[in-house]
């Protein structure tokens, strides 16, 4: 307590070069002597590629060379962190509509994309599996014909519930996951009232309106990339690989990120621009559009059917889920999403008897990976309604049924985990009262709200450095990517606040794997918690090693130096500031002392996960009955982040992440019309706009000082997307009479629910 | 079979942010590469590409427009405002300052394009009240923020200006 910078909404830096347009992004990074690249893409879902004919595109004014799977079968032509079945260039076959098959590097953009066109690609069609169904029928064609070894990702086998990933007979599963205890089915057999439903998560796209790109440079056995890398770290991992190159002789950096959202996560185009760099020994760019990006990675889809049984009171006995989803053509993290919406499917309640069980399958469809929220929206959509459904037909309120089984601080609700480190029926309340405090007496009107737990963090690997300049101002060093969140501002914050300094002179620097210290991720909500955590020990190695500096100043005992803001005191009350420190130990005026912090599953953060992401949130729709238009009337949010850094910050974070679920609660939806997308643009896949505001939001911040990180802090930014469309979906219900069994819920759909009801 | 000598290319001179500027473009140069490779102004982004998400927006004499869809050449003569031009240099314009203060941006990809476009709205006539704002940036799209730090802090901007009418 008693903090002076931390817990207030101070200015962020970032935020003063993002107004002015002095940032620089990944997309205005250019290297010496650069190339331009531009990508031939397949055209059909699934085909035996027979020839590919680059002689005309060649020929092309200002071509300098088109890359094909042959050029770079020497490497290991693979990436993928958890199953590296992700060719960079299609090799034998495509696997899905816009997967990369050519790269073409010329003097300019337009040169390239112009000979993109002459580049001819003979194929023989294959039969495609488009949809889930089509992948798991009996004899269904498979879109990989071959198992991969699994990287043997540390994380990914702790967060996982698979001990040993067996080795199976092929098919279109790439991932299979269950979690369960108990006895279910005797459960259900006792149970009062069982329910049942079926609910379909749809495809989506993150949107991060920074496009992906790259730059890469490939020279003397070394690589240089910049990119729009979430995880500059990971993306280094894959990169070594397939150059087969030591981890020091490849330099990933990440400049500001045009917004992430976890569809950055992982690695993307890299390997294409880097692979291009090392045919043609020239650093080569490569930036996609929208519509590329689109078909680079996409969300899940999920169909989840849920049965749960209750007593007459409401209380669970039992739940079971099945989770299917859609993971397109490559696996890329979608192992990892499936096995965290499998964890977070059944929510924060006691669960006395579970089952869950999760298949992750291979489709010839754009590859799906990390979204936001991390399987949670998909299973929570799927939890939430069948809990309110239930207390439909229990004959008690959506309040009543959660206040009957939300699990209380400290307990579990997966067995053997960190115990739930916050008080979710608390939070409930809050948005209980501001929903029905603004209720409307209105036709058509419904309120819904939904409550999650994520297990957060992620794997705790996490380093951070301070360095103490001569004159007093302090550099810190993090491989955490700054994509919007706040990270820069947040942790200039904790290092003032830890060393006494004035913010001005903090300067956080971030994600260059050759200069910044190793972080393993930015996502799963970590930074503030993990990387906070490495902060604050980096600046008290800092101190330590001032005191000492100065003690031999002093020339008296370490122990008998005192630390002051800004600076130490010795035994008589002489008082130097960091800086004299630095410049009298060194002489010479000049010389930096720098304090290091390490971080793994130890201590606070032995126990998985880190810390628990609660979402809690509330809306209230009115409906138009003759069009279907669904108008928000409230959002009601509550962020329960333990301690807020930033309050205005973390309002943003909360703000930005239910909008993003209300669009996929109402707008948004990717739409497969035979082998490609019908609407792979911004035009058709329509995203929220401003005119779709809340008519009343309501942020609210629970700060009870329960989390593991700085000052009882715990992370935020994905928890009020999560449970948004359970929300949305059971205010719908309540408006229209009728359960809707699908997101999202457009006009179309909602007026199809109400015409139902009335004809 | 094609010529080597490249494209044909055309004169344009615009006055980019007080600053003339004269160059030989190929005609189906877009004001934003100008913009951004020509004259290494890459304040202003690119995202749809479509003329719908408003993250290119620029003033072509006062008037906001997709310089992702905007020929260069149809530049030529006029005076073109970038996000480089909103400041002296010296202090923020009041939008950025607004911008800044109110947490208005994140990722801040799509900050120029609503800079530029709120300026225009500021520029007019009217002193534009809530549902003006909310109107005129209806075609900028953001994915941070959810919108409502970006209506307060135009609203504050448009305050001002309201009370300098006035007072």
């Amino acid at each position: 307590m008693g903090e002076n910078v931390v817990g207030r909404s101070v200015r962020r830096p970032d935020l003063i070069e993002k107004v002015t347009g002095a940032a620089e992004y990944c997309v205005d990074v250019t290297m010496p002597g650069m190339a331009h690249a531009k990508v031939v893409r397949s055209d059909r879902a699934h085909a035996r590629i027979t020839g590919i004919d680059v002689a005309a595109a060649l020929a092309g004014p200002g071509v300098v060379a088109v890359v094909t799977a042959d050029d770079i079968s020497a490497l290991y032509a693979r990436f993928g962190h958890i199953v590296s079945d992700h060719w960079i260039l299609a090799t034998g076959k495509v696997r899905y509509y816009g997967e990369p098959v050519a790269i073409v590097v010329a003097e300019t953009v337009a040169a390239a994309a112009d000979a993109v066109e002459l580049v001819r690609v003979s194929y023989a069609d294959l039969p495609s599996v488009m949809d889930i169904d089509a992948a798991l029928a009996d004899a269904a064609p498979l879109v990989h014909e071959q198992s991969y070894d699994a990287t043997g990702d540390e994380s990914f086998k702790n967060l996982s519930h698979v001990d040993d990933p067996a080795e199976e007979a092929l098919s279109n599963v790439a991932h299979e996951v269950t979690v369960g205890w108990g006895d279910v089915d005797a459960a259900f057999a006792e149970a009062a009232v069982v329910v049942e439903n079926t609910v379909h998560f749809p495809m989506l796209y993150a949107y991060a309106m920074e496009p992906y790109n790259a730059v890469a440079s490939y020279h003397e056995g070394a690589l240089t990339v910049v990119s729009t890398a979430q995880h500059p770290y990971m993306v280094r991992d894959d990169l070594a690989r397939v150059f087969s190159l030591p981890l020091s002789r490849v330099r990933v950096t990440s400049p500001y990120l045009g917004g992430g959202y976890g569809s950055k996560s992982y690695t993307k185009v890299e390997p294409l621009a880097s692979v291009a760099s090392w045919v043609t020994g020239r650093p080569v760019k490569l930036t996609l559009t929208v519509e590329e990006s689109i078909y680079t990675t996409r969300v899940d889809s999920a169909r989840i059917w849920v049965k749960s049984g209750f007593a007459a009171d409401g209380t669970i006995l039992a739940r079971e889920f099945d989770i299917v989803m859609d993971s397109g053509a490559y696996a890329d993290n979608s192992p990892l999403v499936m096995a965290k919406s499998v964890n977070r499917c059944f929510g924060p309640y006691r669960v006395p008897h579970l089952r869950a069980h999760g298949r992750s399958v291979y489709t010839n469809t754009s590859p799906a990976s990390s979204y936001r929220g991390f399987g949670a929206p998909q299973g929570n959509l799927a939890g939430e309604t069948n809990l309110d459904q239930a207390a439909e037909r229990l004959g008690i309120s959506g309040a009543d049924i959660r206040r009957r089984n939300l699990v209380r601080k400290g307990e579990e609700i997966l067995p053997g985990k960190r115990g739930i480190d916050a008080d979710i029926p608390a939070d409930l309340e809050m948005v209980v009262e501001s929903l029905e405090r603004d209720r409307k007496d209105v036709p058509y009107y419904g309120i819904g709200f939904g409550c999650s737990a994520s297990d957060a963090g992620a794997y705790p690997i996490s380093t951070a450095q301070v360095r103490i300049q001569a004159d007093g101002s302090v550099l810190v060093l993090s491989g955490s990517t700054e994509m919007g969140q706040g990270s820069r501002s947040l942790l200039a914050q904790v290092a003032a606040e830890e060393l006494g300094v004035d913010l001005s002179v903090v300067k956080v620097v971030q994600s260059d794997t050759s200069v910044t210290p190793y972080e393993r991720t930015t996502g799963a909500s970590r930074t503030s918690t993990l990387v906070g955590l490495a902060l604050q020990r980096a600046c008290a190695d800092a101190r330590s090693r001032l005191r000492d500096m100065a003690a031999e100043l002093y020339s008296c005992a370490a122990g008998d130096v005192r630390d002051l803001p800004g600076g130490v005191a010795g035994p008589d009350g002489r008082e130097l500031d960091f800086g004299a420190v630095v410049r009298q130990w060194f002489g010479g005026s000049a010389g930096e002392v720098t304090g290091v912090g390490l971080l793994r599953r130890d201590g606070a953060t032995q126990q998985m996960p880190p810390f628990w992401e609660v979402g809690m949130v509330g809306v209230a729709v009115e409906i138009d009955p003759e069009t279907g238009v669904v108008a928000v009337d409230q959002l009601v949010t509550v962020a329960d982040v333990g301690f807020a850094i930033n309050p205005r910050a973390v309002e943003g974070q909360d703000l930005g992440a239910a909008t993003q679920g209300l669009g996929s609660a109402l707008h948004e939806e990717l739409v497969y019309d035979g082998p490609q997308l019908a609407n792979a643009n911004v035009v058709d896949y329509r995203v929220p706009r401003m005119k779709d505001l809340p008519r009343k939001i309501d942020l609210m911040i629970a700060e009870r000082r329960d989390g593991v990180g700085p000052y009882g802090a715990k992370g935020a930014g994905e928890g009020t997307l999560n449970p948004i469309g359970g929300a949305v979906a059971a205010a719908v219900a309540r408006a229209t009479g009728r359960w809707p069994d699908r997101l999202p819920l457009t006009p179309e759909r909602v007026w199809r629910l109400i015409n139902g009801r009335t004809s | 079979m094609t010529e080597r000598s490249g494209p044909a290319r055309v004169p344009v001179s615009v006055d980019v942010n007080g600053v003339s500027v004269s160059r030989q473009v190929e005609p189906r140069s877009l004001l934003v590469d100008f913009l951004r490779e020509d004259l290494g102004l890459t304040g202003t982004k690119v995202s749809c590409e479509l003329q719908v998400c408003g993250v290119c927006t620029v003033l072509v004499d006062g008037r906001p427009v997709s310089s992702c869809t905007f020929l260069t050449a149809d530049a030529d003569g006029a005076d073109v405002t970038t996000v480089e031009g909103l400041s002296d240099g010296q202090t923020l314009h009041p939008l950025q300052e607004s911008f800044v203060e109110n947490f208005a941006l994140q990722c801040g990809f799509c900050t120029p394009g609503f800079l530029m476009m709120s300026k225009a709205l500021l520029d007019g006539d009217d002193v534009p009240d809530r549902e003006a704002i909310v109107e005129h940036l209806e075609g900028n799209i953001c994915r941070c923020t959810g919108y409502e730090p970006i209506v307060e802090a135009v609203e504050q901007v448009a305050e001002r200006l309201r009370g300098g009418v006035h007072g």
